[in-house]
């Protein structure tokens, strides 16, 4: 039990250095191996539960749980599909998961549109992996516009990282 | 005190206003012979200067913990708080002029007050019923002329002595601008805080002056864009409930609400018709948004648009009769009309820059809107048929316009850039002119004004 959550919390504290300095991560932290629960070298006893959003965490590599999209633009493109294959193996290993699509603006739109903004975007990727044979039943979708900034700021920056379709393991 | 349901002592209070009548010997009524300013007037610094004493009182009562001298003051100043805020006006007092006497309340010393350069002079006073409540009467005088030129009284519980300074300030600026009413109105408005990525959004109620501040939720659920019902016993609004995203309508005596419809689908951008019979709202099904209307009470939503696109929020005209919304079916978002049946759709907004969030005009003369362009949201307003367009703001992020009962003045929310910007309720009239922040307990965003209170 400690174990499982000692390694909850470095997936954790992992996610918000994501999130709080997502520009420099790629440059900061070690690439997370794909396919492996974690990089601590403990193996398979490192308490990262099959299926659960850590694991999903772990397959899919940094920010390769969301999509980004261009200014006011909901389509998908070609790194947005890898992105998703990447997401839609780890799907169909794991296939009585369910998880949650959250579309995002940023702040360059006012609050009604970009929550419809936001659906659209979530509703793109949830297509994607769906062609790519994953049941849509198990994708449920929810916009957030521009609630939920990933990274603060109102730079070009920011608003790259924010205007995104993030997929959340939701559970069984 | 204040979970009281909005209007109910108000409303005993007003069918009790002849009481003033038989409290107060009447003066004969002079017609004034001056012209009636007017809003344009507010673009010359010209400002009416209006002397407004504290009210007095027949004699010094302590009633449900107020004292009617204390009152006096107190209603005195939300009075000038109100005139100053509508940008017509300099009002002068409380604080720095003489007090009255009760005798002066109906026979004012005009030679003292023209002498401190008052066009008009507000006297008024504050006495105990009897009865535990309070009657209050306000006068407003022309100095010049030496002559009343609007009266009002009104019997109240001592919990609502805002509202009646409210009344008395709607009367006083009723009569010198010619213009409806709008002070004595309530606002519904969001309550932020929190860290910027996790910000906790509280549904919050207020009069128009910021005065009888309450918080309706607890911010467990993420709470956005509300609307009150024309009657003020209803909010419409979203909420993020169960990680849904769905309409609620929030019954403000009951304290409970219910869902507007029941749908697998996110549901948004709610709006109540004029008579608050009707809600329109927006629902995305797989990315698609249209704007839907429902009875108040549930039953069947009528779909009436069906472009692919966003088609998204809206506005009944005051006659119920067209709805103004915003579409992106042209590649970006504009502003269009429609008939309520969703027939005869057609863009009104042009120029530079997307245009969204219209709302009309309770005049029926205007549309105001958020206005984006450069980087930049501004409001703005245009008539109905899209003529006119003009800004009445310029920053970075002006957002949201809603209207003031009478149609004159406008609320929004104002957002500053960077990691630290902030959200806050702000005011501006019809000139650009006067533009005014609003005082809430926390950041401020997605004001809706209600109409003025019987």
């Amino acid at each position: 039990m400690t174990i499982r959550k000692s390694t909850a919390m470095i997936a954790a504290i992992t996610m918000l250095a994501v999130g709080a300095c997502a520009k420099k991560a790629p440059e900061t932290l070690p690439p997370v191996p794909e396919g492996t629960g974690t990089d601590t070298g403990a193996g398979t006893g490192t308490g990262v539960v099959p299926g659960s959003q850590e694991d999903f965490l772990a397959s899919v590599g940094l920010e390769g749980d969301r999509i980004f999209f261009d200014f006011d633009q909901y389509n998908v493109d070609s790194a947005d599909m890898a992105t998703l294959q990447s997401q839609s193996q780890w799907l169909q290993r794991n296939p009585a998961v369910r998880v949650t699509l959250e579309g995002h603006a940023d702040e360059r739109g006012t609050r009604d549109y970009n929550i419809a903004l936001g659906e659209r975007r979530a509703n793109a990727a949830k297509n994607y992996l769906a062609s790519l044979g994953i049941d849509p039943s198990r994708i449920s979708v929810i916009s957030y516009g521009k609630e939920r900034p990933a990274e603060i700021g109102s730079t070009e920056e920011a608003y790259a990282k924010n205007r995104r379709a993030v997929t959340v393991v939701i559970g069984r | 005190m204040f979970v009281r349901p909005i209007g109910f002592s108000l409303a005993l209070l007003l069918t009790a206003a002849p009481v003033f009548a038989q409290t107060a010997p009447t003066p004969p009524a002079v017609t004034p012979t001056e012209p009636r300013e007017t809003i344009e007037g507010t673009l010359s610094n010209e400002r009416t200067v209006i002397a407004i004493p504290s009210l007095a009182t027949s004699s010094v009562q302590t009633v449900a913990g107020l004292r009617t001298d204390s009152l006096g003051r107190q209603i005195a100043e939300v009075i000038a708080a109100d005139l100053e805020r509508s940008g017509l006006y300099e009002p002068v007092g409380p604080s720095g002029v003489r007090a009255i006497t009760r005798a002066e309340v109906q026979a004012p010393r005009f030679a003292d007050w023209q002498a401190r350069n008052a066009e008009n002079v507000v006297h008024g006073f504050v006495d105990a019923s009897g009865t535990g409540g309070l009657v209050v009467g306000c006068y407003l005088y022309d100095t010049a002329l030496g002559s009343e030129l609007v009266r009002k009284g009104f019997e109240i519980q001592p919990g609502d002595w805002r509202r009646a300074a409210h009344k008395c300030a709607d009367a006083i600026y009723s009569r010198l601008s010619g213009e409806a009413p709008f002070f004595d109105s309530r606002v519904a408005y969001i309550a932020e805080s929190g860290p910027k990525g996790n910000r906790i959004k509280r549904l919050a109620i207020m009069d128009s002056d910021g005065g009888n501040h309450r918080f309706i939720t607890n911010g467990q659920s993420l709470a956005i864009s509300p609307r009150f019902s024309p009657d003020y016993k209803k909010i419409v609004y979203v909420s993020y409930l169960n990680n849904r995203v769905r309409v609620f309508i929030y019954d403000v005596t009951a304290g409970s609400q219910k869902l507007v419809t029941e749908s697998g689908n996110a549901t948004f951008a709610p709006r109540w018709s004029p008579d608050g019979t009707q809600i329109l709202y927006s629902m995305a099904v797989g990315g698609n948004t249209d704007i839907y209307r429902i009875s108040a009470n549930g039953g069947t939503p009528v779909r009436l648009t069906s472009t692919p696109g966003i088609d998204v929020g809206g506005s009944f005209s005051p006659d119920g009769r067209k709805i103004v919304f915003e579409s992106d079916r042209s590649g970006s978002q504009q502003i269009y009309t429609m008939n309520i049946d969703g027939s005869n759709q057609q863009r009104i907004s042009f120029g530079g820059g997307r245009s969204a969030t219209p709302e009309w005009s309770p005049r029926g003369d205007l549309i105001a809107f958020t206005r984006m362009g450069g980087g930049e949201f501004r409001i703005g307003v245009m008539t109905p048929s899209g003529g006119s367009s003009r800004m009445l703001t310029n920053s970075w992020q002006d957002e949201a316009p809603t209207w003031s009962p009478n149609g004159r003045v406008i609320q929004f929310f104002r957002t500053t850039p960077g990691r630290e910007g902030k959200s806050s309720l702000w005011q501006v009239d019809l000139t650009g002119v006067n533009l005014r922040r609003l005082p809430t307990p926390q950041d401020g965003s997605d004001p809706s004004w209600g109409p003025v209170l019987p």
